[in-house]
């Protein structure tokens, strides 16, 4: 063993560079205040070994982005806990450089004849913070994709080149494919190998200049970074470590959005919080002055900086240079603390948060429950689901009239009362018994707001309804099962194929001498006059359709339509629209139990 | 060979100053050649690499842009008679890269209808590119990133708004009397000229 070792050195002249590297002298001694370089090392480490094995798993296009972080984050084993300790990583890296800086600050630790590694270590600040701003956008979610949108409108507004070092940075004139990876291959190979050759140039120098003692250090005996200042650094890294691990466990694991889609507002968009305090900042900018918001004054702060190892060669230049960063960081915090404020204080965001983390639950649910996304992508396939798209097509089309569960579908309040009925349940048992109740069948819920207050249906249930006896109601209820199952819902099926018997006598009344429906309604092959909509396959898809399709085709209210749109004759919806927001009046979507319809 | 005739080759090898002089001279013009030779070949053997990477990474430069065809975005019955906004998806077809797509969504207008006249307003704000918003109570828009303000006709309305240009208004055309076509762009934002991207 000895031999081959004392072969390999003799090759190699590994022990002296281990020698090098492990006996390093150190003034003073080991401390806990020379740690923090070590701990963004091993941090940057971390990031390495977590990106390579994300990246074993992640496609950069826009059909593929959302749906393999989806993939990671749901279906693969441990994919959860490798993206939460990479995201969470990401995050205390910039804490710790922060802290590391504002300690070279103090300390004066970047005078001569230090000042290049000062400028290296600025390099990798800035190195990082685009390492950030790149990795938020590959998981291709809404939060990530508005926020890196703002992001490239300010590089375009550079003077001169900014349309064009926009163009490249997107890959073209709108974001696609090419953004993604061009993205990643900032992310994932230009970035991180200039960060990896400048930590080396940043040791190297570090090695030749030696640490910045404190005073209280110079008493003391010298010590070695082998093993004291190893055991402190790992002591440290260690910390770092359980803080990610608890942030991962306590948030249960990275966010991933609603996948990233152009057609749709995204008001929560905001960028990682490290980046808030910029964004804050450009609220203060009137017209004409963006430029000078998001370039040139961050440019200069960023000039004085690095011109900090000179002005803190001159009398009070270091008094100077900690005043600036301290009040720097002041007015960092400050201005995050500003933003979270107006955020949290505004309800329009607040719900727009609420309703993203909907969104995003939802099209997680939706691939877990189809057994995988679609080839057309998680865009194609939450666009296609009626439990998302419903609500949005019923509240811009269907509100300013009608209700569901009292609110605009949405959860607003439309500014007029309803003029129509509520449609939650449209089509169920309890949607029909509300209608043929004589207390309700006027009100809000039902025709309060329509013409047919006061039509023959209207009067029918408050005049004959009301007055039927014990065993006519309990008809009734046969009745109401049975053309509540022309509808065949989603919700109701089972129960039908239960209730066969109670639904066939039902089916017989409706012709009945008491009930009599087929003296206005058509049912099946019996009617006396076809007044009011047709009853055969009433509620069903193809119904509602029919109905959203044109109201006043005779099946339906032919003349007695009272203001009910022709959505589909008069193009106002299209097919799939009208399919959409059916379906989801159907309460007929893929659920999470259910694969497929 | 005698004691003489060593004296006399060495005599003869021996250099002069001046020889000595003329050696290094011509050793550093060497150098120097040798030198602009090495980097000549090196830049050389890198100069199609490096070429052939930068010319494909400038390629989005002169990609065509998305054509600014008028599209088909919604029909006249479908937007509110009371002049209010709303919100419609614009699809198109596209390729993207190496992916060809029909009728996708590309993003959105607000269209707007007074009479028979229909006007159209891109979503995405003119100050940093979010997604501008209609306020509840649909009087204005504003956006939810820098809180930019406009009113219902994109017209900047607030003096300390950020943006620095109302909405960018579209091309819209009224065809076969119902089908409002819009001429769909984005516009650089963050700049007082409206610039197509």
């Amino acid at each position: 063993m000895r031999g081959m070792l004392d072969w390999l050195d003799n090759r190699t002249g590994y022990r002296a560079l281990l020698q090098g590297v492990l006996y390093e002298r150190i003034p003073g001694g080991a401390r806990w205040r020379y740690i923090w370089g070590s701990t963004l090392v091993f941090a940057m480490v971390v990031q390495l070994i977590t990106g390579v094995v994300l990246w074993s798993a992640y496609s950069a296009n826009a059909q593929g982005a959302w749906e393999s972080v989806w993939f990671i984050q749901n279906q693969m084993t441990g994919g959860w806990l490798l993206r939460g300790i990479h995201h969470y990583m990401a995050q205390v890296t910039i804490v710790l450089l922060v802290l590391h800086l504002m300690q070279v600050l103090i300390d004066g630790a970047y005078r001569a004849p230090r000042e290049v590694n000062f400028w290296f270590g600025l390099i990798l600040l800035q190195l990082v913070l685009g390492l950030s701003l790149t990795g938020y956008l590959l998981p291709w979610d809404q939060k990530g994709y508005w926020a890196t949108k703002v992001a490239t409108s300010i590089a375009s507004m550079t003077p001169v080149v900014g349309p064009g070092l926009q163009q490249l940075l997107v890959g073209g004139s709108e974001y696609g494919h090419l953004t993604l990876t061009r993205f990643f291959v900032l992310h994932a190979g230009i970035l991180p190998a200039a960060v990896a050759l400048l930590i080396v140039g940043h040791i190297y120098l570090f090695r030749r200049h030696g640490v910045t003692t404190p005073k209280s250090a110079r008493e003391k005996p010298d010590g070695y970074f082998w093993p004291e200042q190893v055991l402190k650094d790992g002591v440290a890294s260690l910390i770092v470590m359980a803080t990610v691990l608890g942030l991962v466990l306590w948030s249960g694991g990275a966010h991933l959005g609603a996948p990233a889609d152009p057609a749709e507002p995204y008001a929560a968009a905001r960028p990682e919080w490290y980046f808030l305090f910029l964004f804050q900042w450009l609220k203060y900018f009137p017209a004409g002055w963006e430029v000078i918001g998001a370039q040139v004054i961050p440019g200069l702060v960023l000039a004085l900086v690095a011109a900090m190892p000179i002005i803190g060669g001159w009398k009070y230049g270091h008094r100077f240079n900690v005043g600036v960063a301290t009040a720097l960081l002041a007015g960092i915090v400050m201005l995050t603390w500003q933003a979270r404020v107006q955020d949290s204080a505004d309800p329009e965001f607040v719900a727009a948060q609420a309703e993203a983390e909907v969104l995003a639950e939802r099209s997680s649910e939706l691939a877990a429950a189809l057994s995988g996304i679609p080839v057309e992508g998680g865009l194609a396939m939450l666009r296609a689901d009626p439990l998302t798209q419903g609500p949005r097509i019923f509240e811009a089309n269907c509100s300013q009239c009608h209700r569901f569960e009292g609110h605009d579908g949405l959860g607003g309040q439309p500014a007029d009362p309803p003029s129509a009925s509520d449609l939650a349940g449209f089509g169920t048992r309890a949607w029909l018994a509300g209608l043929l109740d004589p207390e309700r069948v006027a009100t809000d819920e039902y025709f309060g707001g329509t013409e047919h207050v006061n039509g023959r249906m209207s009067r029918f249930v408050q005049r004959g309804v009301a007055r039927f006896s014990p065993e006519v109601r309990s008809d009734l209820a046969k009745v109401i099962m049975a053309v509540s199952a022309e509808g065949s819902l989603p919700a109701q099926v089972e129960q039908d194929a239960v209730q066969q018997t109670e639904i066939e006598e039902g089916r017989a009344l409706i012709s009945g001498e008491e009930i009599n429906c087929t003296r206005c309604h058509t049912f099946r092959d019996q009617t006396e006059g076809d007044v009011g909509p047709v009853l055969t396959g009433w509620g069903s898809r193809d119904w509602m359709l029919g109905m959203l399709h044109d109201p006043t085709e005779e099946r339906f209210y032919g003349e007695d339509n009272d203001r009910m749109p022709s959505f589909g004759a008069e193009k106002i919806l299209t097919e799939d629209e009208m399919g959409l927001v059916v379906d989801w009046l159907r309460g007929d979507w893929v659920r999470q139990d259910s694969q497929g319809h | 060979m005698s004691e003489d005739s060593l004296e006399e080759s060495r005599a003869e090898t021996e250099p002069t100053l001046s020889d000595g002089l003329d050696r290094v001279v011509e050793k550093e013009r060497r150098d120097f050649l040798v030198g602009v030779s090495a980097v000549a070949a090196g830049t050389l053997a890198m100069l199609a690499p490096i070429g052939a990477a930068v010319v494909s990474l400038l390629d989005p430069l002169r990609r065509e842009k998305l054509s600014s065809e008028m599209v088909l975005v919604a029909r006249t019955s479908a937007i509110p008679e009371d002049g209010s906004p709303r919100k419609f998806t614009v699809t198109a077809d596209r390729t993207d890269a190496w992916a060809a797509y029909d009728d996708s969504p590309v993003g959105a207008v607000y269209l707007r209808r007074s009479g028979d006249e229909v006007r159209a307003l891109n979503v995405v704000c003119p100050h940093a590119g979010c997604f501008v918003g209609v306020a509840k109570d649909n009087s204005r828009f504003s956006c939810p990133c820098h809180l930019s303000s406009f009113d219902l006709d994109g017209a900047v309305d607030d003096p300390t708004s950020p943006s620095p240009r109302d909405m960018d208004t579209l091309d819209v055309e009224v065809r076969n009397g119902d089908e409002v076509w819009v001429r769909f762009q984005n516009f650089l934002p963050g700049r007082a000229e409206k610039t197509p991207v």
